[in-house]
């Protein structure tokens, strides 16, 4: 009976205890994710504080933080205008977490580096470029001896930010791309086979000979798979690197920072690049929030941006260049509860 | 007395809830395809185009998908889940190894499909490959072959099962009024056993084709997953539940939404009608 008291009077002092640790639930994107579980389980050691982050697919963040069920979102693709009008009465904000890179993997024999232009890109993914020793190709990489396969396109078969990313890069850099193809998370395809996520795009590709597809820079790294350097806007030819990447990034940020950095400006920066963002409201006080929660959550955003940064490199994700900081700051701070803003001292 | 009433009462509540749960599913999806089907009408069904990029939506590249994959799977199962059926309910009644045999083919139906998505990419696949580089086609080795291959696979055990209960149940003084005829052992199964059980046999197929129009799992790893029309057996496609399954989590837009779970309620439908009609053809041939 004793131990019985005992053991009550403990699971309620937890529970009482658990009622002051402030848990913060998100859901989105699946291409973050590594890293964002790797940041809230130091974060969780550091402060106590648990998030609980679901990667279900940057559609379904956008859609939870519409529903107001998480705190949170996550997106691999800034939210179109259109999407933000769904919440006019309360604005939902935008900052940058890190940058990633899609590449393009292929499958030849001896795995050559390749060099491509987005002319060469577009050109294979619409379908026009159909062998891989056709003279467009051949020409941007002499010193390789290209084979006469023919070339079977991969690409994702699921609605991705990967998708998004390519695409928006094909769509600024060819004309035809947009007017037939255009950007988005799932396209209507000209050619090709569609493989699910990364791996199933990546399986694909090893299994044809003369395969290319297009995967998270991460994702080519950890698994070995040859990917081609890409001419950028200034006509450097660029191989996707951390550095490279982040490079990509070092421009001009918009106060929103919704902005799309493929086809970058920066002279080294690899062309086919992009943030990833964390959305939530500018106005934190609704459906019952409490205060200390809001706080919980922008402090919790506010080390994302600074103490976080460190561990991106160590999971292949590119650091956010200072000008993305700063602009994610600003995001940051016009935060409010009840209109006041929530990170006064900041 | 008071303690039957309990118990009767929560099988009712536990009978009217899993009824309500069906129904309620086909409603909210019916309110939630309403945008699309408004939008585009019937054109939605016969629009090979599926472009989210510029919100226009047609559903035909996957009742295609899956029309071809489901019927050319049931066409490629067939010989074996008859053949099952028939050495399980007639040969081998009653022996040992027709219940081992029975336990087997229902192992099959017992394999999650995810392992038959990696089986069909690991092992399945390279072998179609291999065939479409004898044939001088592209050799994807993913496509509606290869799909249907896998389906076929999967729904023996249904057909197979179904048509064996009704065979075995076939009375015995028929078959041997047919052998007092001096009918042979074939000649009884071709004209007294096989007629007989027919219905039963009907509806083994009908429900085996309801679990391949609704397979996603093994078929979406192996289709290929393009959005276009097949031109060719080999061609990639999607099916209903592949392209559900492929564009559901990023579907962000209204009518792209919309659209997406109109095809789930028209595979619901699909799936619903094939189911019914298996299941009266099932009781019709019981009341005889």
């Amino acid at each position: 009976m004793k131990i019985r008291n005992l053991l009550a009077a403990l699971v309620l002092g937890l529970m009482v205890w658990g009622g002051r640790v402030k848990e913060l639930t998100g859901a989105g994107a699946t291409f973050p994710y590594p890293l964002y579980s790797k940041w809230f389980d130091i974060y969780h050691n550091e402060t106590g504080i648990m998030v609980n982050y679901q990667a279900i697919g940057s559609g379904g963040g956008i859609r939870q933080l519409l529903n107001k069920t998480v705190d949170f979102g996550a997106t691999d693709a800034f939210m179109s205008d259109e999407e933000l009008e769904k919440s006019r009465e309360n604005p939902i904000l935008h900052f940058p977490t890190c940058v990633g890179a899609v590449v393009i993997t292929y499958n030849l024999p001896g795995a050559p580096e390749l060099r491509l232009s987005p002319e060469a890109i577009a050109g294979v993914f619409l379908g026009k470029i159909t062998r891989w020793n056709d003279p467009k190709l051949q020409a941007l990489n002499p010193e390789v001896k290209l084979p006469s396969l023919p070339i079977v396109v991969v690409h994702r078969s699921d609605g991705s930010g990967t998708t998004f990313v390519f695409s928006d890069y094909l769509s600024k850099t060819s004309p035809e791309w947009r007017k037939r193809v255009g950007r988005g998370k799932a396209l209507r395809w000209p050619v090709g086979l569609g493989g699910k996520v990364n791996p199933g795009v990546a399986g694909l590709v090893k299994q044809i000979r003369g395969a290319v597809g297009y995967v998270e820079l991460a994702y080519a790294v950890k698994n070995n798979m040859p990917y081609a350097s890409v001419k950028n806007k200034r006509g450097n030819f660029i191989k996707p690197t951390l550095k490279s990447v982040s490079l990509a990034a070092s421009v001009k940020i918009p106060p929103d920072t919704r902005i799309s950095i493929t086809d970058t400006d920066a002279p080294e920066g690899y062309p086919i690049s992009s943030f990833t963002w964390i959305i939530f409201y500018r106005e934190q006080k609704y459906a019952n929030r409490s205060m200390e929660k809001a706080k919980a959550m922008l402090n919790l955003f506010w080390w994302m941006i600074h103490q976080g940064q460190q561990y991106n490199e160590s999971l292949l994700y590119s650091k956010l260049p200072e000008p993305a900081v700063r602009a994610a700051e600003k995001v940051l701070l016009s935060a409010t509860y009840g209109g006041e803003p929530i990170l006064k001292h900041k | 007395m008071k303690k039957r009433g309990a118990f009767n009462f929560s099988l009712l509540v536990a009978a009217l809830a899993v009824g309500t749960v069906l129904i309620a599913a086909a409603l909210s999806m019916t309110i939630a395809s309403l945008p699309a089907l408004r939008a585009f009408g019937l054109k939605f069904f016969f629009s090979p185009d599926w472009d989210p990029v510029s919100n226009k939506f047609g559903a035909l590249p996957f009742l295609l998908g899956t029309l071809i994959t489901s019927f050319l799977a049931l066409f490629l199962s067939l010989p074996f889940s008859l053949s099952i059926s028939i050495l399980s309910g007639e040969y081998l009644k009653g022996k040992k190894i027709s219940s081992l045999l029975k336990t087997l083919v229902d192992l099959i139906a017992a394999v999650p499909s995810v392992i038959y998505g990696f089986w069909g990419l690991e092992v399945l696949v390279p072998l179609v490959r291999k065939l479409e580089i004898s044939l001088g086609v592209a050799p994807y080795g993913v496509g509606i072959f290869t799909a249907s291959l896998i389906l076929a696979v999967m729904i023996i055990p249904n057909a197979a099962a179904l048509a064996r209960e009704v065979i075995e149940l076939v009375p015995s003084n028929l078959k041997e009024a047919a052998y007092a005829l001096g009918a042979t052992r074939t000649e009884t199964l071709l004209k007294v056993t096989l007629p007989y059980a027919r219905g039963g046999i009907m509806a083994g197929i009908l429900l085996s084709l309801g679990r391949a129009l609704g397979e996603t799992m093994a078929v979406t790893m192996v289709i290929g997953n393009s959005n276009t029309i097949p031109k060719s057996l080999f061609s990639p496609a999607n099916t209903m539940a592949s392209v559900i399954a492929n564009e559901f989590t990023e579907a962000t837009g209204d009518l792209y939404y919309s659209s997406l779970i109109a095809i789930g309620l028209t595979l619901f439908v699909v799936t619903a009608i094939f189911g019914v009609v298996g299941r009266y053809v099932v009781n019709r041939m019981k009341i005889k």
